[in-house]
């Protein structure tokens, strides 16, 4: 028997954009505030359907921090109808929004552990909310790994957060483009080639892998390759989520709705499926 | 001279490899600097060393006529710079460029060639080492040139 489900999971409210923010060319973070309701708590991982009243709902991860209960963050890039609509709202806007949905990374599960944080592109911005609470609970962690990919320098995320995060002692920070010009002097390649260079300790490290799927297969190859263990391995899957809640079916993945399985799976569980073309 | 052999075998490309290998490979080799923005070689001239970092940063790039530079790759700390040796005419196909202050073993290409075709194991030695980092570049090539952090198609 299907359980019956809170009366308003399908209906979005009112949520006033009270911040834009221009990370890049085509990406923007959104300061959003509740306009009917408390703000509800959220774990890192998780993500909001954000509609964009005319044109369309997208599902979008959570960016900010999860101890901010003053309001979400959402950082979007502009790539479709309707995430090109979100990533143009202006201040005092109003947007609607549903959630939060889907299952976080497993903070708790992490703990006692160092953590290897492995992000491409825009898969950064899920993984903030993990940085924020591990520099918060720091105690809890061993080291801290944050490994980001790019593909140019321009499109570096959130860039003056990363210099500060490097800033600390228990932090490292690696950041690679896939091309520059001779005036980036860091590092050129892939991020799984930075994986390599890592230093860590594998068996004691928990990673949290989020970017394109591709990326993401051979960061989790890299890291396999490296020791550590696939059930250690956390990746964040994206698929075209409707329901949000496990009902329509359409981000189905094998034995699994990304939406409400997901978005957050353990690599071990799904490494087979994502060979799978077809799905 | 015992003290830069020891060094030389115990760079990660050569780690665990025989003493009498390496020492056949010490045969070849020398001790080098580059200073930031000088380049260890460029695109079409003879591939006739290939270098073992020690420590520093190289940067491999391509020029494009009426653009800047284009970086492909950067190499680091125990890393393997060049493979054009291997393969006639023995041309470079890129440029390499110290960005920061680089130490590194030069080995004198046709001399290693020249000991490989007379010991066939010191051959295979080094070639099961080159392959991998070879393989690995190649499929870090195709990450880079699918674009995946690119604008997905419309």
């Amino acid at each position: 028997m299907i359980p019956a489900l809170p009366p308003d999971t399908m209906m979005p409210e009112p949520w006033r954009v009270r911040s834009v923010v221009r990370e890049s060319a085509d990406v923007y973070t959104l300061g959003l505030e509740s306009l009917s309701s408390p703000v509800p708590p959220f774990l890192p991982g998780q993500f909001n359907m954000l509609y964009a009243f005319g044109v369309g709902e997208v599902p979008i991860s959570l960016s900010g921090d999860a101890a901010d209960v003053s309001g979400f963050v959402h950082t979007i890039r502009a790539v479709g109808a309707v995430s090109t609509a979100l990533s143009q709202a202006q201040p005092d806007s109003v947007l609607g929004l549903r959630g939060p949905f889907g299952c976080g990374w497993p903070l708790t599960e992490a703990s006692g552990h160092d953590i290897l944080i492995v992000a491409g592109g825009l898969g950064l911005a899920p993984l903030r909310p993990v940085i924020y609470h591990l520099l918060a609970h720091s105690e809890h962690f061993g080291r801290i790994t944050i490994l980001h990919g790019s593909r140019s320098p321009a499109e570096i995320l959130f860039r003056s957060e990363l210099a500060m995060w490097q800033t600390r002692p228990d932090v490292s920070v690696a950041i690679t483009v896939d091309h520059a010009d001779p005036t980036w002097h860091g590092h050129v390649g892939v991020v799984p080639a930075l994986v390599e260079r890592a230093v860590f300790d594998p068996p004691g490290t928990i990673a949290f892998v989020c970017g394109p799927e591709v990326m993401m297969r051979f960061s989790a190859a890299a890291l396999l390759a490296a020791g550590v263990g696939a059930n250690r391995i956390h990746v964040s899957m994206e698929r075209n989520m409707k329901c949000a809640i496990g009902l329509c079916g359409h981000c189905q993945f094998g034995a699994d709705f990304v939406c409400r399985d997901g978005p957050v799976l353990p690599y071990d569980r799904i490494a087979k499926r994502l060979a799978v073309p077809e799905l | 001279m015992e003290m830069l052999e020891s060094m030389l075998l115990a760079h990660p490309f050569l780690a665990g490899m025989d003493p009498g290998f390496g020492h056949l490979l010490f045969g070849c080799a020398r001790n080098l600097r580059f200073a930031p923005g000088t380049f260890l070689f460029r695109e079409g001239e003879s591939a006739d060393e290939f270098y073992l970092l020690r420590e520093g940063r190289v940067a491999l790039q391509l020029h494009i006529p009426g653009r800047s530079p284009l970086v492909i790759a950067t190499l680091g700390d125990g890393d393997l710079v060049g493979a054009s040796w291997l393969v006639a005419p023995y041309r470079w196909s890129y440029d390499a460029l110290a960005t920061a202050p680089t130490r590194a073993f030069g080995l004198n290409a046709a001399c290693l060639r020249e000991k490989s075709e007379v010991d066939h194991h010191l051959g295979y030695e080094m070639m099961r080492r080159l392959v991998p980092v070879m393989v690995k570049r190649m499929q870090a090539a195709r990450h880079q040139l699918i674009d995946v952090y690119g604008r997905p198609p419309t």
